[in-house]
């Protein structure tokens, strides 16, 4: 400091301010509290998938080879589509809301440094993801005797592509909230793309049963990834055979969902705004 | 630089397409004064402001804010400044305290939030859901959010919008005590009882340009405007004179009635006139 300070400016100086990890975990608890408060968005997001497993396993009776129960494979597409929903929807949708609230624009006006947001976000779907996955094993091991992978490779490829899915789905839902120009359209946006994408990922249909071109297409995107690292975790490596690749491919599956990791961050960094098109 | 004028703009400009919101203002507001612009919609004031704020970026012109560019707002800058906006259940599910709490983390020096609370009157609200509180209690909450982190430059967009009357004289004594202890005040509004009560010096702004700067009481001349002297007469008619003695007309007309004088008024034109005068010549 070669600069003299004003007392003023000395008193600040002496004031302390929460450091970086203190900040994301503030804005983190914040996000959680104000999510935890809207019961509608507690009851859909937990629920949704506990929900359509258990109609997935009332219709489809029996195995799709010997050894694999249809919930044993569709137990994977399900937790899948949860933590899109967690990170995706629920970002994509809720991220308008904010900005046309003015939300953005008084953390704006603040001394808050920008990233300090998007962390309290992930730290929200972090948290989310895990308490939905658990919710969601729980009650299939309960129902239908689901089989929870029997080893520690497993469980850690679980995490993997759990962290790396979660991460893409996150910035990727991010980067599309400001494709809404008003607080509601962002489902609009966001809900026929995550459909589109359950459609043709292999969440609501044995994904090798589904046209070539449709799998090829569906291959570009992340959840078709995802939903195939868990198969690895939760199915067999003997079924590994009728993947399309004829392996579950896991460094295949690494390397795209990191690709879209970084797609998703350019994303974000390029085109997040921070006011809606009416404040300019 | 230390400085004593807390903004300084010159050539300030800003469009939207063809629209110029803002077309060329220069303005200076000093350390510690109160400064209310005022201004019909669309006039550029909220341009303006945003600019200041850091929120918007200029065309053309220098600004300076605190002795920086707020086109470039550091933190450290944002730490000196306080925005009380016009929001509207932001933060539906959190409370009083909850969010008034959060935000004096943001800040360097922040004020405690207890005290803020009590300050703006949400004392009694302290626990309750934002979504509950009135229009009023909502705009109290948005200048707690404004003053947590001790500004030293205050922006005020509209602060009264929706308060009753009790309310507002409640909240001017909140922006004098501000004033008082030496903090800079920019405030926009639509009343202009509200300028006379709190501004130092007024700023009117119409068509995008800064058409004149002056204390309250000296704003279009209206220190040296003629008095309206009007009475009745005998015929029961009201007749009217312009006069710049108008004690001297009253003791005439109380000699010519022989006492008093029926229907007697004696005016001057009130801010609003002048106000209304200024913006209608544009």
């Amino acid at each position: 400091m070669t600069t003299t300070l004003k007392p003023a400016t000395a008193a600040r100086a002496a004031g302390h301010q929460p450091g970086p990890l203190a900040l994301a975990l503030r804005q983190g608890r914040l996000e959680l509290t104000q999510f935890l408060r809207s019961r509608e968005s507690v009851v859909f997001t937990m629920g949704f998938p506990v929900v359509m497993i258990l109609i997935f396993a009332a219709v489809f009776d029996g195995e799709i080879a010997p050894g694999v129960s249809y919930p044993q494979y569709f137990i994977t597409g399900m937790i899948a589509t949860g933590l899109m929903t967690v990170s995706f929807q629920n970002l994509g949708i809720w991220i308008p809301i904010e900005r046309d609230r003015g939300v953005l624009k008084r953390y704006r006006g603040t001394p808050m440094p920008k990233w300090v947001y998007f962390a309290g976000k992930v730290i929200m779907v972090v948290v989310i993801s895990v308490v939905e996955t658990a919710l969601l094993l729980a009650v299939s091991v309960a129902v239908f005797d689901l089989q929870l992978p029997g080893t520690a490779t497993k469980w850690l490829t679980f995490g993997w592509v759990s962290v790396l899915g979660i991460t893409a789905c996150t910035l990727c839902g991010i980067a599309v909230s400001s494709l809404a120009r008003t607080s509601r359209s962002g489902s609009a946006v966001v809900t026929p793309i995550a459909l589109v994408l359950q459609f043709t990922s292999g969440v609501f249909f044995v994904f090798t049963e589904l046209p070539s071109w449709m799998q090829q297409v569906a291959a570009l995107f992340p959840l078709k990834w995802m939903c195939q690292g868990l198969r690895s975790v939760f199915l067999p490596g003997a079924f590994a055979g009728q993947e399309p690749g004829g392996s579950y491919e896991l460094g295949r599956v690494a390397l795209v969902l990191a690709a879209w990791c970084v797609i998703g961050l350019l994303l974000c960094l390029g085109t997040f705004r921070w006011t809606t098109r009416r404040d300019g | 630089m230390d400085n004593e004028l807390a903004i300084v703009a010159r050539g300030l400009r800003k469009a939207y397409g063809k629209n110029v919101a803002v077309a060329g203002v220069d303005l200076e507001v000093r350390r510690g004064e109160v400064f209310a612009l005022l201004g019909p919609n669309g006039a550029g004031k909220t341009t303006t402001v945003e600019i200041l704020e850091g929120y918007r970026r200029r065309d053309a012109g220098e600004v300076s804010v605190l002795d920086s560019d707020p086109a470039a707002p550091a933190a450290s800058w944002r730490n000196r400044i306080g925005i009380v906006l016009q929001g509207v259940g932001e933060f539906d599910e959190l409370s009083v305290s909850e969010l008034v709490h959060h935000f004096a983390g943001f800040y360097a020096d922040a004020d405690d939030p207890e005290k803020v609370i009590a300050r703006v009157g949400l004392a009694g609200k302290a626990r309750a859901r934002t979504h509950t509180l009135s229009g009023g209690q909502k705009r109290r909450l948005d200048v707690a959010l404004g003053i947590i982190g001790r500004p030293e430059l205050l922006f005020l967009d509209e602060p009264t919008t929706g308060f009753d009357p009790e309310a507002r004289r409640e909240f001017w004594q909140l922006i004098r005590d501000l004033a008082a202890a030496g903090t800079t005040i920019v405030l926009t509004t639509h009343y202009l009882d509200e300028a006379e009560a709190l501004a130092d010096r007024v700023g009117v702004i119409a068509g995008g340009r800064l058409i004149e700067v002056a204390a309250p009481e000296h704003l279009g001349n209206r220190q040296q405007a003629q008095a309206t002297v009007s009475w009745r007469t005998p015929e029961g008619l009201t007749e009217s004179t312009e006069s710049a003695t108008p004690t001297e007309l009253v003791t005439e007309l109380a000699t010519r009635f022989g006492g008093e004088v029926p229907g007697l008024t004696v005016t001057r034109p009130t801010l609003e006139d002048i106000y209304l005068k200024m913006i209608g010549h544009r």
